[in-house]
C-alpha cells in the first residue's frame, strides 16, 4: 500500500480548484479559459488518484478497511474523532463513480455553461461539491461523513439557486435545503444513539462491535437505523421528503445530472450500504426501507407519466430509481443496491446530459428568434432526431438501460433487486408485494421513458417554423462525455454479470469484505433454475411491453405545442399536478408554520415580548425612574443644602453609633 | 496647664454655636454673598475646634487649621469671582432666581 495513503489528494485537488475558481469568480469572472482548465483539470487529477487507489486495492485487496487519519478533530473527553479517511472496496467504487462521472459532467459543463456570466462561480461550486462528496464517501466515521453530508447539501442549495435572480429558483434552493435539514436531524439523532451504545463513532469499530453490543432486532438498533433512514429519505428524496428533488431541476442541467441524479442523491443508499451490519440486525427497519423504496419507486413513476418538462420526467425517474436502490438495500442485497447506484449514475447522467444538450439547442433556437416559449417543454420539441442524431442515439441507449432491456446495464442491476425482493418473499411475504410494486414501477418506467423519447425526438417537429432552422447538434465538448457515458450505460452490466449471462458476479466478490458481516444475519438465497428464468423473462417482457406501449400511445396521438395544448383533466391532471402533494404539504405544514412564525413568534414573542417587554420595557423603566429622580433636582441651592445636611447628619449618626 | 484645659469646653461650645449660626444662615438666607459669609463662618468654627482640641491631641490639629485657611482663601477668591459673574449675567445674586440646574 504505497499509493493509497495519497487518497487525500483526491479531496485536496478539487478543494484547490474551488479556491482558485472562487478567487477568479470574485476577481476576474471573464477568465473562462483559466476556469475551464482548472475546474476540469483538478477533477481529472482526482479521477487519476481514484484510479490509482482502485488499482492498488485490486492488486492487494485488504480484508479490513484502511483508515488514514489526517488529524485529531474532536478530542473531547471520552469522544475521540479523528479527521480520517477510510479506503475499502465500497468507498473505492464510490470514488470512481464520483470522480469519473464528475469529470465527464465537468467537461460537458464547459460547453453547456460557456455563455453564462457566472461561469467561474459555477465551476467553483461544482468543485466544492466534489470536495464534500468525496469527504462523504471517504469519511471513516459518522461525523466526518456528516461534514460531507451537510456540505453536499450546501452545494446543492447553491447550485439549484444558481440563477438566483428568478425567485422560483431561489425558492427551489431553499426548499431543497430545508427538506434536507429535516433528514439531517435524523442523522444527528442516530449519531447520538450510536455514541450512547458504542462510545465511538468510527465506522470500523461500530461495525465490528455491533453484533456483540446490540441485540438483533432490539429497540436500540431499530431506532438507530430508522433515524439513519430518515436522513436517507431527505438526502435521497424518498417518501415523504422527496418533493425537493423535482424542484431542484431549477438549477443548470449538468448540476441535475451530477448532484441530483448520479452522486449526491445516492448518498443515502451509500449510507445504508456502509452501515449494512446495523440494517441487517434490524429486520423491521430493513422492511421499512424496502417498503418505502418500493412505494417511492411506484409513486414517482406514476407522476413521471404526465410531466411535460423533460427534466421533470427525469427528476421523477430519479426519485423512482432511488426507490429501487432502497428496495435493494432494504432487501439486504447491499451489493445489488450499489450496483444499481453505479449503473444508474451512468445512464441517468447520460439522460440528463442528453436532455441538457436538447435544452441547449432549443434555447438557442428560441433565443435566435426572440421567441418566449418554454425550451424544456417536450410538447415544443418533437422530431429532434433529425437535428441531433448523436444525442438521440445515446439517449436511446440510456432509455433501453433504464427500461431494463438486456444487455444494457440497467437490466442487470434492476433484475437483481427485483429477483432478491421476490426471493425474500419466501420468508417475509410482504416482500412479494414489494416485488409487485417494483415490477409495476418497471413497467411505468419503460412507458414514461418511451413517451419522453417519442415526444422529444420522434414524430413531427413542433418547435416552430422559424426556430427550426436554428436547431443543431451540441458541440464536441458536450457530445464527447455523452459518448463515454453511452458506452458505460451499455456495458456497465459487466460489473456484476450474473451466472446465467456467463458472468461471475464481480461486484459481489469485490464488495464481499464489506458485506460479509451483514450476511451473517440475513442471507438472501437468489432464485435459480426455472424461477430465475421466469423472473428474468418477466422483467424483460415488462420492459419491452412498457416501451412498446409508450411509443405507440405517444406517437398514435397528435401532440400540440405547449401554447395550443388543451389543459389536462381527470387522472391526467392529478398526475400532472403530482397528486397535489406539494399543495398538501403547503396546507398542512408550510402555512401553519408560517402562520405560527408570523403571528405567534414574530408579532407575539419577538415584537411583543422581546422587543416590547424586554428591550423597550427596560428603557421605559429607566426613563420612569430617571423622571422620578429628576424631581429632586429643583435647582434651588437651599434644597440641596438641606438634603446634604440631612445626609451628613445621618452618616454622622451611623458613625457615632 | 490646668487653665488651658478648662478653656476646652467653652471653646468647643463657641465653635458649635458659630457652626450652627453658619448652617442656619446658609439654609435661611437667599443672598449669595451672605451665604458665602456663612460658609466662612462654618469653616472658622471648625478651625476653632481644631485649635482647641490640638491641646489634647498634639500639633496636627493646628497644622490642619493652616490648610483650612489656605483653602478658604482660594475658595473665597473663586467663589466671589463666580458670584460676580452671576451678577453680571443676571443683575442679581438672589439664589431663588438662580435655578438653571433643575431637572
Amino acid at each position: 500500500m504505497t499509493f493509497t495513503p495519497l487518497v487525500w489528494l483526491a479531496v485536496a485537488l478539487p478543494l484547490a480548484g474551488f479556491l482558485v475558481n472562487g478567487a477568479l469568480a470574485l476577481g476576474r469572472p471573464r477568465a473562462k479559459g483559466a476556469v475551464s482548465v482548472v475546474g476540469t483539470g483538478v477533477l481529472l487529477g482526482a479521477f487519476a488518484v481514484s484510479l490509482g487507489v482502485f488499482v492498488e486495492l485490486l492488486r492487494t485487496p485488504p480484508h479490513a478497511p484502511l483508515v488514514l487519519s489526517l488529524w485529531s478533530w474532536i478530542p473531547a473527553g471520552r469522544l475521540e474523532v479523528d479527521f480520517a479517511f477510510q479506503v475499502d472496496q465500497l468507498s473505492a467504487v464510490m470514488l470512481l463513480v464520483v470522480t469519473g462521472v464528475g469529470s465527464l459532467i465537468h467537461l460537458f459543463s464547459v460547453g453547456y455553461m460557456r455563455e453564462d456570466p457566472g461561469y467561474a462561480r459555477y465551476f467553483a461550486y461544482l468543485n466544492l461539491f466534489i470536495v464534500f462528496m468525496l469527504v462523504l464517501v471517504l469519511g471513516a466515521s459518522f461525523p466526518v461523513m456528516f461534514i460531507g453530508w451537510e456540505g453536499v447539501g450546501l452545494c446543492s442549495y447553491l447550485l439549484i439557486g444558481f440563477w438566483f435572480t428568478e425567485k422560483a429558483n431561489a425558492d427551489a434552493g431553499k426548499k431543497a435545503f430545508i427538506m434536507n435539514r429535516i433528514g439531517d436531524f435524523g442523522f444527528l439523532v442516530a449519531m447520538f444513539f450510536l455514541y450512547r451504545a458504542f462510545g465511538t463513532l468510527d465506522f470500523a469499530e461500530v461495525m465490528v462491535r455491533a453484533p456483540s453490543t446490540l441485540e438483533v432486532g432490539g429497540a436500540a438498533v431499530t431506532a438507530i437505523t430508522l433515524f439513519l433512514f430518515l436522513g436517507c429519505t431527505g438526502k435521497s428524496a424518498q417518501i415523504p421528503l422527496y418533493t425537493w428533488l423535482p424542484d431542484a431541476m431549477a438549477g443548470p442541467t449538468p448540476v441535475s445530472a451530477l448532484i441530483h441524479a448520479a452522486t449526491m442523491v445516492t448518498a443515502g443508499v451509500y449510507l445504508v450500504a456502509r452501515t449494512n451490519v446495523l440494517f441487517a440486525m434490524a429486520p423491521v427497519s430493513s422492511t421499512i426501507v424496502a417498503g418505502i423504496g418500493a412505494l417511492t419507486a411506484l409513486f414517482a413513476a406514476t407522476i413521471g407519466l404526465k410531466q411535460y418538462d423533460i427534466k421533470k420526467v427525469l427528476a421523477y425517474s430519479t426519485v423512482s430509481q432511488l426507490g429501487y436502490m432502497f428496495l435493494g438495500v432494504g432487501t439486504a442485497v447491499y451489493v445489488s443496491g450499489m450496483f444499481h447506484l453505479v449503473t444508474h449514475a451512468f445512464f441517468k447522467a447520460l439522460l440528463f446530459l442528453g436532455s441538457g444538450s436538447v435544452i441547449h439547442a432549443m434555447h438557442h433556437a428560441y433565443h435566435a428568434t426572440h421567441a418566449h416559449e418554454d425550451a424544456q417543454d417536450m410538447r415544443n420539441m418533437g422530431g429532434l432526431k433529425r437535428y441531433m442524431p448523436v444525442t438521440f442515439w445515446l439517449m436511446l441507449i440510456a432509455t433501453l438501460a433504464i427500461a431494463g432491456i438486456p444487455p444494457f446495464s440497467g437490466f442487470f442491476s434492476k433484475d437483481e433487486i427485483l429477483a432478491a425482493a421476490f426471493a425474500r418473499g419466501a420468508d417475509t411475504p410482504v416482500y412479494y408485494l414489494f416485488y409487485a410494486m417494483g415490477a409495476a414501477a418497471a413497467f411505468l418506467t419503460a412507458f414514461y421513458m418511451a413517451r419522453l423519447m417519442a415526444l422529444t425526438f420522434l414524430g413531427e417537429n413542433r418547435t416552430g417554423e422559424r426556430e427550426r432552422a436554428h436547431l443543431h447538434e451540441a458541440p464536441g465538448i458536450m457530445t464527447g462525455p455523452l459518448v463515454v457515458l453511452g458506452v458505460l450505460s451499455a456495458i456497465g452490466g459487466v460489473l456484476n454479470l450474473p451466472a446465467f449471462a456467463g458472468g461471475s458476479h464481480l461486484l459481489d466478490h469485490w464488495l464481499e469484505p464489506v458485506t460479509a458481516a451483514a450476511s451473517r444475519f440475513v442471507r438472501v438465497e437468489m432464485p435459480h433454475g426455472p424461477a430465475e428464468l421466469f423472473l428474468v423473462g418477466g422483467a424483460v417482457a415488462i420492459g419491452a411491453i412498457g416501451l412498446l406501449l409508450g411509443f405507440r400511445a405517444t406517437l398514435g396521438r397528435r401532440t400540440l405545442p405547449a401554447r395550443e395544448a388543451p389543459a389536462d383533466s381527470g387522472l391526467g391532471l392529478v398526475l400532472n399536478r403530482k397528486y397535489y402533494v406539494d399543495e398538501l404539504y403547503d396546507a398542512v405544514i408550510v402555512r401553519p408554520t408560517v402562520w405560527l412564525s408570523r403571528v405567534i413568534l414574530w408579532r407575539g414573542v419577538d415584537q411583543g415580548v422581546v422587543d416590547g417587554a424586554a428591550v423597550n420595557g427596560t428603557a421605559k423603566l429607566s426613563q420612569g425612574l430617571g423622571w422620578l429622580g429628576s424631581r429632586l433636582q429643583t435647582g434651588q441651592v437651599g434644597v440641596y443644602v438641606v438634603l446634604f445636611l440631612v445626609g451628613a447628619l445621618w452618616v454622622l449618626r451611623a458613625v457615632i453609633r | 496647664m490646668p487653665e488651658s484645659v478648662s478653656l476646652l469646653g467653652p471653646s468647643l461650645g463657641l465653635s458649635a454655636i458659630l457652626f450652627t449660626l453658619g448652617v442656619a444662615g446658609v439654609l435661611l438666607r437667599r443672598n449669595a454673598i451672605v451665604l458665602f459669609v456663612c460658609i466662612e463662618l462654618m469653616l472658622n468654627a471648625v478651625n476653632l475646634s481644631f485649635v482647641a482640641l490640638a491641646q489634647l491631641h498634639g500639633a496636627s490639629g493646628q497644622l490642619m487649621v493652616f490648610f483650612v485657611m489656605t483653602v478658604a482663601a482660594a475658595e473665597a477668591a473663586v467663589g466671589l469671582a463666580i458670584i460676580l459673574a452671576i451678577f453680571r449675567h443676571k443683575q442679581t445674586v438672589d439664589l431663588q432666581n438662580i435655578n438653571l440646574l433643575k431637572g
